[in-house]
């Protein structure tokens, strides 16, 4: 995979604080699993939290609490755990695994939602701040969005688009914040297919908006 | 901004340490200590092991939950469980990945994430280490984490502070920016500048 959209700095550094709402969270672990240089940045900013955790003065436990501790080593379930199996449930679509998880079905059979001319969502109802979907938007098929105010991130999973901001492809990622207005256009044959997900609900701008937006409940 | 004293000299109670070492070594020295006790651990599953990794981060994975708002009892109760996970994990620690210390604290963080989460969303971690076999190494993680140790210590008072509101207490950038009462930007900005101020420390070109 050849990507060449990076997630910025600080945006890895809410992902180690674990500060991101659940879906973004999700959305950076996706990135993460394909991409080896984010991975290596990741390393870094979680070597701070390691920094501070050994710069934090040390708080009084319960005097108990070490022996509360070891005498449930021998518990059963407590025995060294198996490294967690990862993408146990591998679909045709070579999804990034900690997605294959939250969906029951391949993309292709997915319940999307058809929320305007050439775009079909399905939101992931993770909960909590802002919105996790994704979005399913056909050749040629351009969508006029308008981020507002809070964080966005954009994964594409399969086919690309064009926008003010260059050529996203599978793997690559848009980060944006504050008042980004563009205009994403899908430029192959293919449907591209994303995961987007905010810290505020996601809003569409221009004729799309004023379509999209009675069925998406902004 | 307040100054942490790095403690935990302890560890080397059994170790030389010869006067002429810099402080500066010490630290390396305690540091790498603390990680291979810990791959000791894994190797042994000796509790004995196990006592001296919680007598050291126990108390300090309780401050770090204290900080994110936790009330005192859950907070000791977050800490047993995130020190159960460590005996439960220890063979997915990797030194060439992380020391200890930053090993614990992202098992403390998700341990913290899951009990606020508990009661209003499914659990969700974030994810495990998986394998990375295309993963360059990049030497010793004590080291780099000393440089870095060092290079905090002399961020700018706004730099550090964003830094300590974000991992220490827990706040979203956007809640950083209502609370210091500047743009979300700006908070990001001063994000992306520590950081980078941290990475010339690891001797790496951003
Ligand atoms: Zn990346």
């Amino acid at each position: 995979m050849n990507i060449s959209h990076h997630f910025d700095d600080a945006t890895l550094m809410a992902y180690s604080a674990g500060t991101l709402p659940q879906g973004m969270a999700l959305l950076v672990a996706c990135h993460l699993h394909w991409c080896p240089h984010c991975r290596q940045r990741t390393e870094h900013t979680n070597a701070i939290g390691g920094v501070l955790l050994d710069n934090l003065a040390p708080s009084a436990l319960s005097e108990d609490a070490l022996n509360a501790v070891l005498s449930r080593l021998d518990e059963p379930g407590q025995e060294f755990a198996a490294a967690e199996p990862q993408g146990t449930r591998q679909q045709d679509d070579d999804l990034p695994a900690p997605l294959t998880g939250l969906l029951e079905q391949p993309l292709d059979q997915l319940p999307w939602r058809r929320i305007g001319y050439g775009v079909r969502q399905l939101d992931l109802e993770l909960g909590g701040p802002g919105a996790t979907r994704l979005l399913r938007i056909s050749p040629g098929v351009s969508v006029p969005h308008h981020t507002h105010g809070g964080n966005e991130l954009t994964l594409i999973l399969r086919g690309s688009y064009n926008d003010e901001l260059g050529r996203f492809c599978r793997g690559d990622v848009a980060d944006l914040d504050g008042d980004v207005e563009h205009q994403p256009l899908v430029d192959t044959d293919e449907d591209c297919i994303c995961l987007i997900a905010t810290d505020a609900p996601l809003k569409f701008s221009g004729l799309m908006g004023r379509l999209v937006q009675p069925f998406i409940g902004l | 901004m307040q100054e942490y004293e790095a403690e935990g000299g302890d560890v080397n109670a059994a170790a030389v340490t010869p006067h002429t070492m810099t402080s500066e070594e010490r630290r390396k020295q305690v540091r790498d200590e603390w990680s291979a006790c810990l791959t000791r651990l894994a190797e042994t599953h000796d509790k004995s092991e196990f006592a001296r990794l919680f007598g050291y981060f126990a108390p300090r994975v309780k401050s770090y939950i204290l900080r994110l708002g936790m009330p005192d009892a859950t907070a000791e109760e977050v800490t047993q469980e995130a020190m159960l996970l460590v005996w439960r994990k220890a063979h997915l620690f990797n030194r060439t990945k992380a020391s200890a210390s930053t090993w614990i604290f992202t098992l403390a963080r998700n341990q913290s994430i899951d009990r606020m989460r508990r009661d209003k969303m499914p659990m969700y971690e974030l994810p495990e280490e998986e394998p990375d076999p295309d993963h360059r190494d990049m030497g010793e993680h004590s080291v780099i984490e000393d440089r870095m140790k060092a290079a905090i210590a002399t961020l700018p008072e706004n730099q550090a502070q964003v830094l300590h509101l974000s991992y220490y207490e827990g706040k979203s950038h956007s809640e950083i920016a209502e609370q210091l009462g500047i743009p979300l930007g700006s908070v990001k900005s001063r994000l992306r500048l520590a950081f980078s101020k941290l990475k010339a420390h690891w001797g790496e070109d951003a």
